[in-house]
């Protein structure tokens, strides 16, 4: 019944090969490996760093999971055998120091110029929205025709972003009670929106749809559901849906004037976020 | 030219006391490190059990979101009313999921148990420098279990801010979080004692000869997890006071002026900074990775020299990296903070000294490979364990490089593929390391070894069960969904995953299930195994030249005396393939390299 010493520690070190590699054949399968949709300008330029870095650490993984593996095979106990007596060397320590340290800082150096351009840099002549997080809900707040934020004639909407393809869009990001994160995953944009904070970001949309924005951050049990709806109009569509916004809420304002005379700002869509006149900072 | 003997005069000794003859102080209230030792494995055992079947909860959620389970409709009918899991309690159970594997179970394990019973015999010292602190260091560590458990149980349940409790959220949770907060403030005090015990007693009670670089591995592992510990924790201590504060004494380091929450201004709000609390907590909580991860690589590096034959490769590089790996650990905390809102100037700052700690785990990687290299490869459970690490720990590093790259981590940032990450190297690294230490050092602990056949079966089990687990959850995150979420379904991009998400669960169930094999194993051979001898694995450190379990004092008659480093397997010219640290004469080897 019991195979000879060798053939059992050949089917070990096979076995241990065999799921070691199981997860690496998933690389095989596309579908779900694939990274969500490209929906803004800077998505590709994402996806290139996560495609080089997924590369060279994948690269790695094989030699280093292969070398594993046959030294395993290679150097099992057989009888007879006498390991080599050494302490190690010093010429492979420095290499396998250099190499590493090289790779590491060429992915800083190109992930900081991707980086820079992201987050560090603000386009001129965009279209600016504030968005305020609460939970579990985005509130978007638009100019108006003045084009000055927290003026009577700025636009609001519940978890509905519009704004024109092929320029850019500039966000302020706050909250009025706990950190949420918006995140839009076609856009391959995330940023934490924090009370006390205002943080700007731009991102800008190369095709014309409809998608989902997600919360990211933990925000308390409604969590799972504060999503959005964000929508890359037409420049001509987009300005026919901010007058549409504009028109409901002129046609509303007269009622909400009546019942609150001191808030005559407040929209009837946008519930709580007329005490957020004025940022929270 | 650290091989020539230094002698010393016998050390300080002032842990030693008398054998203990009563039950109490014998096995409850004892002063001997290896009976807290194992006063520590079982706490550890136990509260990894929870963990678990707290995971198990979270990933049926996650597989068929709201099926009822009607069992836990009586056993939580607040959380769980018919069985149908609410929200809040989802998110509940993967904050105490975490909370509890990396407190209560991951460190206790490595640092308490394995620390404990494992360092002061291996640098040949009759106890830890301070037994009393260190029989209060548990006696401690067991309030702070009972007051997280006891969380579960309140008004509003258990903690649900995630194990990261970030404020806001934190301060305005139900009372759950202030238990949370009380328990760690208990147990950082544990481990603090703890890791003032370990530095004492590791610089000062070596054995005649023991020098920094012929210490074993495991101790030079402990060693650096001891100084992060004492640098990094009250770090924690101080925002975990200051959060309680704000949530009981109505003061407001983390309050913003203007917080509404449920439409009405929240009281005590003004001058607080949201972002201080990230700062703070991931001050400590990188280095806190290090702590968990830095004892299984020393487990690992002790377990491949003993069953590949052969001397460690590169044992110097091995103790530097761990240096570096150390200093590194203090500047990397903002790699955590990307997408936080704080300055993204900084953010390139942190994801360089990122991508340079990934050097040191590299160059541990393939000095491993190296060890392996030329080895007489012995595939015993403790070794096919300690293999594992190595290769789960190569997925988990290098993973990490993805959210090293700050523009990557824009889109992977709070997804599950952070969730893949954070599993690689705490369960394929430091779970794997904790199950070869346990099959190394049971028959030491316990006088008799653990059955090897049933061994390999719960590793073999183990280990692909777990890849199924973990490995699609960075699929998962390539689609875009988000960790921490309730019912992912919701979502139109993330339709399609509940599939995997079944099949993840169900290798969950079985990984779970494996895992009694282990317990049944761990508690027959304490009756049922083979006698161990005091050195079954034929390895060379002190541990092994003493009684399996050594005696009161761990050594009889006097200490040992060190003549060479720990790693000394088939010298050339010595007759067994292996020459313990504490045998005299033997072949010197000509000049030992690194």
């Amino acid at each position: 019944m019991r195979l000879p010493r060798a053939a059992r520690v050949l089917r070990a070190a096979l076995l241990f090969s065999a799921a070691a590699l199981a997860p690496a054949a998933a690389f095989a399968w596309p579908e779900w490996m694939r990274l969500p949709e490209q929906a803004s300008t800077y998505a590709p330029e994402i996806d290139n760093m996560f495609h080089l870095i997924m590369w060279i650490t994948g690269v790695i993984f094989v030699i280093v999971e292969l070398l594993l593996v046959f030294f395993l095979w290679k150097y099992r106990h057989r009888e007879g055998r006498v390991a080599t007596y050494t302490h190690g060397n010093n010429r492979l320590e420095v290499i396998w120091t250099i190499v590493p340290a090289l790779i590491c800082v060429m992915l800083a150096l190109l992930s900081r110029r991707i980086w820079e351009q992201i987050k560090e840099k603000m386009p001129h002549d965009a279209v600016e929205v504030h968005v305020t997080g609460e939970q579990f809900a985005w509130n978007f707040r638009y100019p108006g025709p003045d084009g000055k934020f927290d003026t009577a004639d700025d636009i609001l909407t519940l978890n509905q972003l519009h704004f024109p393809v092929g320029k850019p869009v500039i966000v302020t990001l706050t909250s009025k009670d706990v950190i949420h994160s918006f995140f839009l995953p076609e856009f391959r944009v995330k940023q934490d929106a924090v009370p006390g904070m205002h943080t700007r970001i731009w991102f800008q949309g190369n095709k014309v749809g409809s998608w989902e924005i997600a919360c990211a951050e933990l925000c308390g049990l409604g969590h799972f559901r504060m999503k959005g709806f964000v929508t890359v109009d037409t420049p001509a569509d987009y300005e026919k849906w901010l007058a549409d916004q504009a028109a409901q809420q002129a046609a509303e304002q007269p009622k909400a004037a009546e019942a609150q005379p001191a808030a005559p700002a407040a929209p009837a869509a946008a519930p709580g976020t007329e005490k957020e006149k004025g940022g929270s900072s | 030219m650290s091989t020539v003997a230094v002698p010393r005069e016998a050390p300080h000794q002032p842990g030693v006391h008398a054998a203990p003859t009563s039950f109490i102080r014998k096995y409850v209230f004892s002063l001997d490190h290896k009976v807290i030792g194992k006063q520590y494995l079982f706490y550890a055992l136990f509260m990894l059990v929870i963990g678990g079947l707290l995971a198990t909860l979270v990933r049926y959620q996650l597989a068929w979101p709201g099926r009822p389970l009607p069992f836990m409709g009586k056993i939580a009918p607040d959380g769980m009313p018919g069985g149908v899991m609410l929200p809040e309690y989802y998110n509940s159970l993967f904050t105490m999921h975490a909370t509890i594997m990396i407190f209560f179970a991951i460190m206790p394990i490595l640092i308490g148990a394995f620390g404990n019973f494992v360092v002061p015999i291996q640098i040949g010292a009759r106890d830890m420098a301070f037994p009393k602190l260190n029989m209060m260091s548990f006696w401690v560590a067991v309030p702070a279990a009972v007051v997280i458990i006891w969380s579960f149980f309140v008004t509003g349940g258990a903690a649900a801010g995630g194990w990261t409790s970030y404020a806001p959220l934190s301060a305005i949770q139900p009372r759950g979080q202030t238990l949370w907060l009380i328990s760690l403030l208990i147990l950082g005090l544990s481990s603090l004692l703890t890791a003032v015990n370990f530095l004492t007693t590791i610089i000062n009670m070596r054995a005649p000869g023991m020098s920094f670089f012929r210490l074993p591995l495991t101790t030079w592992a402990l060693f650096i997890t001891a100084l992060l510990l004492l640098l990094a924790l009250p770090v924690l201590s101080a925002a975990l006071i200051m959060l309680l504060f704000d949530r009981t004494l109505g003061t407001t380091f983390f309050l913003p002026a203007g917080l509404i929450v449920s439409g009405q201004p929240w009281t005590n709000a003004g001058g607080g900074q949201v972002l201080l609390w990230q700062h703070l907590f991931w001050f400590f909580g990188h280095p806190e990775v290090y702590i968990m991860i830095l004892p299984a690589m020393g487990i690992t590096s002790e377990i491949l020299p003993v069953f590949a034959r052969k001397p460690i490769f590169g044992y110097r590089a091995m103790a530097y990296s761990m240096c570096g790996i150390a200093g590194l650990g203090f500047i990397v905390w903002g790699h955590h903070m990307f997408q936080s809102g704080m300055n993204p100037i900084l953010g390139t700052t942190f994801m360089i000294s990122t991508m340079v700690i990934a050097v040191p785990s590299a160059i541990k990687t393939f000095n491993w490979l190296g060890t392996l290299w030329g080895g007489d490869i012995h595939f015993t459970t403790p070794m096919l364990n300690a293999l594992t690490f190595v290769a789960m720990f190569v997925i988990g590093g290098l993973s990490g490089v993805f959210m090293a790259s700050t523009p990557v981590d824009i889109f992977i940032h709070d997804t599950y593929f952070i969730v893949g990450h954070i599993h690689y190297v705490l369960f394929g690294g430091s779970l794997f390391g904790a199950f070869a230490g346990l099959y190394f050092w049971y028959p030491k602990m316990f006088g008799r070894l653990m059955n090897e056949r049933w061994g390999k079966i719960h590793w073999f089990l183990t280990f692909v069960t777990f890849n199924l687990v973990f490995f699609p959850m960075h699929f998962l995150g390539m689609r875009g969904m988000p960790r921490r979420i309730y019912d992912y379904t919701q979502y139109k991009h993330l339709h399609g995953l509940q599939g995997m998400n079944q099949m993840m669960t169900i290798s969950l169930f079985v990984l779970g299930a494996s895992q009694l094999i282990l317990v049944l194993n761990f508690f027959l051979s304490m009756r049922r195994g083979a006698v161990a001898g005091p050195n079954p694995w034929h390895a060379n450190t002190l541990e092994w030249q003493t009684a399996s379990p050594p005696p009161h004092e761990n050594f009889t008659g006097r200490i040992p005396t060190v003549y060479r480093g720990p790693y000394e397997y088939s010298v050339p010219g010595h007759g067994a393939d292996f020459l313990p640290q504490n045998e005299p004469g033997g072949p010197v080897p000509a000049r030992a390299h690194a």
